[in-house]
């Protein structure tokens, strides 16, 4: 067991290094902040002070070194928008992201399995409908305009729903919670679907119905089960996916998550707080992913057994 | 050959007006035109192509017209003329003109990417693949490392650094689709690559690019083609996202994306200035998914007689096989 997170760490701690770096050293090469913090009248001898104390007057590499080492001390920088410190502000704007995430993957993955379930057990049925229109409206209507038009419809139009914010309690979730909900949902299902389709046909479900079991224990305990390895899989690739969803929703809705800070802080080149929101990002689909294959080798017995030796 | 399998052809021996087809091309036709869905997919994604493409020869001046007299047009009357059927924006621009000039703008985008990145992606898959071993293993790790990264937030710190243009957004789309068709290619070639045939070539002394070129490379293509076509409305739901983030397309270029998000804020006067660009982006998107399943279907010798059914059966059956949607992230 400790093998086999110890081996699926290193292996996965590889792309996470490569990708801060990478953030790094691309964020220095979008210029220096020199120019957008101080004001145009500002002399050369003052440049040079607020480049020299926030250490842009080094070469890239030594500041990716000095960088580096302070994070085993989670020194992750200041920023230099608010004079907070960059973990602190990437630590504010997580949970909000980390909720808004939570509540999208535990409806989809609920309306996904008892719709798939429902569209496997019944082909044609008004569910099976409904699961092929979902997928379909998935991979083809972008999240912004399905925003938009949700807002257009339901806070300008109707006036039932704010436009953006999270004043307004549970009303304000509803439509980011939605916008976030449509891809996963439309893929999972048809995930669930395929899964199902070939779990109910197999000798075992054959084996149970002869035995007597109820259609409802039939789909629950025996099918289910054994569909829901691909569906976890595809969750969790969906998961990691939903920070693209995270950056656009965050934006329409002003929602003061970490896709928002993301943006505001390229747009402001404030490298501190980006480069702390990608080491955040990227730690929490690295810990993602590795409790995915967690969960895949519970669900799989083949797989539990190589996980113990 | 093919009109063996088309047992049509053989409930109704007295329709001897259709001659049988020749060439493989010519049954793949009867095979579309079979197919009511794809028949009208393809059609509307032929007219938005001529359209935009054609149409931007035309209008590309009114696009950037500004008229304000004739501000915030509400759409579907004709008392302005034509160019102001689909309504006009708060300067007066024609929204019929902004739309053929702003698709073709993501087409331009687009299907260049998709092409880079098939090209680019099954020749690595498909070499690497073939000899296995550290290429196999270094080819897998990048593409793991691209794709453990949002690709978005990807090409949002990329296009920052570099000046948003449009070809930076091609090549930057294209990079982080390039493990797509890599996976897939690899996949296939290295099971490919044991194979008998592919053992018998090699014995004669054929060269590795000559087996991958003749032997790998037309077993692999129509999975690949299939993927692409998926994968055509990932970039462009992509590339209208990063407009309508602002590191895409900048004004005074037009594309889908940036109109809704132009549009967003006058939401409340005039919806049509972001409803209609996004419901471009659906419609082109949607088929062009028809159009994928088809092709999906067709290329593979295995489901080909799903389309030579009669009609109602072939529906019946393909909503019974499961269909999984290709993994996207």
């Amino acid at each position: 067991m400790l093998y086999f997170l110890r081996r699926r760490s290193l292996t996965s701690l590889l792309p996470l290094l490569f990708v801060l770096v990478g953030v790094f050293v691309l964020a220095r090469l979008t210029g220096d902040p020199t120019s957008l913090y101080l004001p145009e009248s500002a002399t050369a001898e003052q440049r040079r002070a607020f480049a020299a104390s926030h250490g842009f007057d080094d070469p890239v590499w030594k500041q990716l070194l000095h960088y580096l080492q302070g994070i085993p001390h989670l020194d992750f920088g200041t920023s230099l928008r608010t004079g907070q410190t960059a973990a602190s502000m990437a630590l504010r704007a997580f949970p909000n992201t980390l909720q808004l995430a939570f509540a999208t993957m535990l409806i989809s993955v609920v309306v996904a399995v008892v719709l798939g379930s429902w569209a496997a057990y019944r082909p044609n049925s008004l569910a099976d409908r409904i699961s092929s229109l979902l997928s379909m409206t998935a991979g083809s209507v972008p999240d912004f305009w399905f925003a938009i038009m949700g807002v257009w419809i339901f806070a300008v139009i109707l006036g039932v729903l704010p436009t953006s914010g999270t004043d307004n309690g549970l009303l304000s979730w509803v439509l980011p919670v939605v916008t976030l909900c449509v891809r996963p949902i439309g893929v999972l299902t048809q995930v669930v679907r395929g899964a199902m389709v070939s779990a109910l046909s197999a000798p075992y479900v054959r084996l149970a119905r002869s035995k007597g079991a109820t259609d409802v224990r039939l789909v629950t305990h025996h099918a289910l089960r054994n569909a829901a390895a691909p569906a976890l899989t595809v969750a969790g690739d969906l998961a990691v996916g939903l920070i693209n969803g995270a950056v656009v929703v965050e934006t329409i809705f002003g929602w003061p998550g970490i896709g928002k800070l993301m943006i505001d802080s390229i747009l402001q080149r404030d490298f501190a707080v980006l480069q702390a929101c990608v080491l955040l990002t990227a730690l929490s689909i690295f810990v993602l992913n590795i409790l995915i294959d967690l969960g895949y080798a519970l669900l799989d017995a083949r797989v539990r057994e190589t996980v113990k030796a | 050959m093919t009109t063996m399998i088309d047992p049509t052809d053989g409930v109704a021996p007295e329709t001897g007006a259709t001659p049988p087809p020749r060439s493989g091309r010519l049954s793949m036709w009867r095979l579309l035109l079979r197919d009511r869905m794809a028949t009208v997919a393809l059609v509307v994604l032929v007219l938005i192509v001529l359209s935009t493409v054609g149409g931007s020869l035309i209008l590309g001046d009114k696009s950037n017209d500004q008229d304000l007299a004739r501000g915030a047009i509400a759409p579907f009357s004709l008392d302005h003329g034509w160019l102001y059927v689909l309504g006009s924006d708060k300067l007066g621009r024609s929204m019929i003109a902004r739309m053929v000039v702003g698709g073709r703008t993501t087409l331009a985008v687009a299907v260049p990417a998709v092409l880079i990145s098939l090209v680019i992606g099954s020749l690595i898959g498909m070499w690497a693949g073939y000899h296995r071993g550290w290429r196999e293993t270094v080819a897998m790790r990048v593409a793991d490392v691209i794709m453990s990264f949002p690709s978005l937030l990807m090409a949002v710190v990329v296009l920052y650094v570099f000046s948003p243009s449009a070809s930076m957004i091609v090549v930057v789309l294209a990079i982080t689709r390039i493990p797509i068709y890599l996976r897939t290619a690899r996949a296939e070639s290295a099971e490919l690559q044991s194979r008998t045939f592919v053992d018998a070539a090699r014995t004669f002394g054929t060269r590795p690019t000559a087996i991958i070129r003749r032997h790998v490379f037309p077993i692999v293509l129509p999975t690949l083609l299939t993927v692409a076509t998926l994968d055509f409305c990932y970039v462009m739901l992509a590339e209208s996202s990063l407009s309508f983030l602002g590191i895409g397309i900048q004004p005074p270029g037009v594309s889908w994306g940036l109109m809704v998000s132009q549009g967003r804020q006058y939401l409340q006067t005039a919806w049509w200035l972001s409803f209609f660009p996004g419901l471009a982006i659906v419609v082109t998107a949607v088929c062009s998914t028809l159009l994928a399943s088809w092709v999906r279907i067709a290329t593979d010798p295995s489901q080909r007689w799903r389309l030579t059914v009669p009609r109602k059966a072939a529906a019946r059956r393909r909503r019974q096989a499961p269909i999984v949607e290709g993994e996207v992230s």
